[in-house]
């Protein structure tokens, strides 16, 4: 299984978040860069969901689903830019 | 100044299937009429969930070839072999049937008409698509058509075989009425007469397919991961700049 | 609300009786990834021991063999439902690697290649109960499996088992790992269905 992009988190996060997460920044609390969540590397299987720096690789964020429960994990992220309305 | 239109919110639906066709012998078509749908972009995918009747549930997301504010919503779905949900859909879903959808998702793999369609000096758009990676881009086909609008268009479409091409005549009527350039390329087996071997796509196979760089073309990449990332690096290496080129990897190899 | 969607029973989840709750046995061996699969030579590798005291025990690959490697054969449990029943694996006994190592400390950080880690008491670790592993099925481990070495803790959800792994690090407390971190329960016995905070 290979990875995916941050375009897939759409889904998962727009339980989580009014805005879609795919169009905000992010600045990766490793490497410092700022970039789309749609241009992270997606890691998904069955465990859960892991969100990598495209810069490097260093984790974003995590989705863990169990039944009727969600973690998100927001470990890497320094902070969010969206742009409201 | 920026104008970034908001997105529409996406939530929880229920989409009744109305019509189902093969697409190629292992994609279906697939048309639901979904009452609540407030409409979506081109380029958005949405959710599927199944609920078995132990409660059990598996979700998987599908790009979509429809778009604009109508309440039927179409998809294409290729089978994984071994999946767990795309057989379900590829061969015992039926007309009449109800499922869960969540949409419309993402904001980022998007295209929209530009407000003045008549307007002249817009970017061109390059379109890249590795097999049923064609969906979400055919959506953005689709709008450009339907909008009458003057975009230079441009669709690179890499498939394994002719009878692996979605929407064949479709694509090649939009190419007939110049509302767009369309190379295909096959990897595995040619039509009669296809004037090149079978083979995958290179660097240069893409340079000689794709908008100049001069013409500084917004770019949508979309297939298999190897697939896109391949592709994106070499329009980078080709001269194209990152933040022209948006990709949707689909997974698988 | 959600409702039954006619015709779809997902995969079958027949329940056997030699597994813990939750669990359905399957033949092949699924792979999950978090990130991007390290690739680790054999001549660069080591793996290390850190106590509370600086000390750091530290082996090179061949060093680490001829600690001698035991042939075993365990079930493995995944959080994500699925197990393997009876597999053929080889490794070296924690016992053996901890036979020099003093610590006062009960609980261990096992760090792998990649960045991954993972925590497990002191105590599961010792009296036969995990190896650092190196051949699984025959054959030396594949690095999508976690090759060239990785913890194998079978009693515990697989997860514990790092891939990769690299050393572990004494520590006081039990502190949570990446996934103990995301969401995933501390300890992680499959018997109790220990899966998830």
């Amino acid at each position: 299984m290979t990875h995916l992009d941050g375009n897939m988190l759409a889904g998962a996060f727009a339980e989580l978040f009014t805005f879609d997460v795919t169009t905000a920044t992010a600045r990766c609390a490793n490497c410092g860069a700022v970039a789309e969540l749609a241009t992270a590397m997606v890691y998904v299987s069955d465990a859960g969901s892991v969100v990598r720096c495209a810069g490097c690789d260093a984790v974003l964020a995590t989705v863990v689903h169990a039944e009727g429960r969600t973690w998100f994990g927001l470990r890497g992220i320094t902070a969010v830019e969206v742009f409201r309305p | 100044m920026i104008v970034r239109r908001a997105a529409t919110h996406a939530a929880w639906h229920v989409g009744t299937v109305t019509a189902t066709s093969m697409e190629t012998p292992t994609a279906r078509r697939v048309v639901l009429d979904v009452p609540t749908w407030p409409g979506n972009d081109a380029g958005q995918h949405l959710d599927v969930r199944l609920t078995a009747p132990d409660g059990y549930q598996a979700t998987r997301s599908y790009s979509l070839a429809s778009s604009g504010p109508a309440t039927s919503v179409e998809l294409v779905v290729a089978e994984v072999p071994d999946g767990e949900v795309s057989p379900f859909l590829v061969h015992d879903l039926r007309v009449g049937d109800a499922v869960e959808l969540h949409g419309p998702l993402g904001a980022f793999f998007v295209w929209r008409p530009p407000a003045d369609v008549e307007a002249a000096g817009m970017p061109p758009v390059q379109l890249v698509a590795g097999g049923s990676g064609v969906v979400p881009l055919l959506a953005m086909v689709r709008s450009h058509v339907g909008a009458g609008d003057a975009t230079p268009f441009r669709l690179l479409y890499s498939v394994r075989t002719p009878a692996d091409v979605f929407f064949p005549d479709e694509l090649a009527a939009a190419a007939e009425k110049g509302a767009m350039q369309l190379d295909l390329v096959y990897t595995r087996e040619t039509p009669t007469g296809w004037p090149d071997p079978p083979g995958r796509l290179t660097l240069t196979g893409v340079e000689a397919r794709v908008v100049a760089v001069a013409d500084e073309p917004r770019v949508f990449v979309c297939g298999p991961t190897a697939f896109v990332e391949a592709v994106a690096k070499w329009l980078v290496d080709l001269g194209h700049r990152p933040a022209s080129i948006r990709t949707e990897r689909f997974g698988g190899t | 609300m959600s409702f039954v969607t006619r015709g779809f029973t997902g995969r079958s989840r027949d329940r056997d009786p030699r597994l813990p709750p939750g669990q359905t046995l399957v033949e092949d061996w699924p792979v999950l990834s978090a990130g991007p699969t390290p690739g680790v030579r054999t001549s660069d590798w080591t793996f290390t021991i850190a106590t509370e005291d600086g000390t750091v025990h530290r082996w090179t690959w061949d060093e680490f063999l001829a600690l001698g490697l035991q042939d075993i054969e365990v079930d493995i449990h995944c959080v994500t439902h699925w197990s393997k029943l009876a597999m053929p694996w080889r490794g070296v006994s924690l016992d053996r690697l901890f036979a020099e190592v003093e610590t006062t400390q009960d609980f261990v950080m096992a760090h792998s290649y990649g960045g991954y880690t993972t925590n497990v008491p002191l105590d599961e670790l010792l009296d036969g109960q995990a190896w650092v592993a190196v051949e699984a099925e025959g054959e030396p481990l594949r690095p999508e499996h976690g090759g060239p070495a990785r913890l194998l803790v079978p009693h515990l959800y697989f997860w514990k088992s790092a891939k990769w792994v690299r050393g572990l690090v004494m520590m006081p407390d039990d502190e949570p790992g990446f996934w103990e971190q995301s969401g995933y329960h501390l300890h992680g016995d499959p018997w109790r269905e220990e899966r998830y905070w």
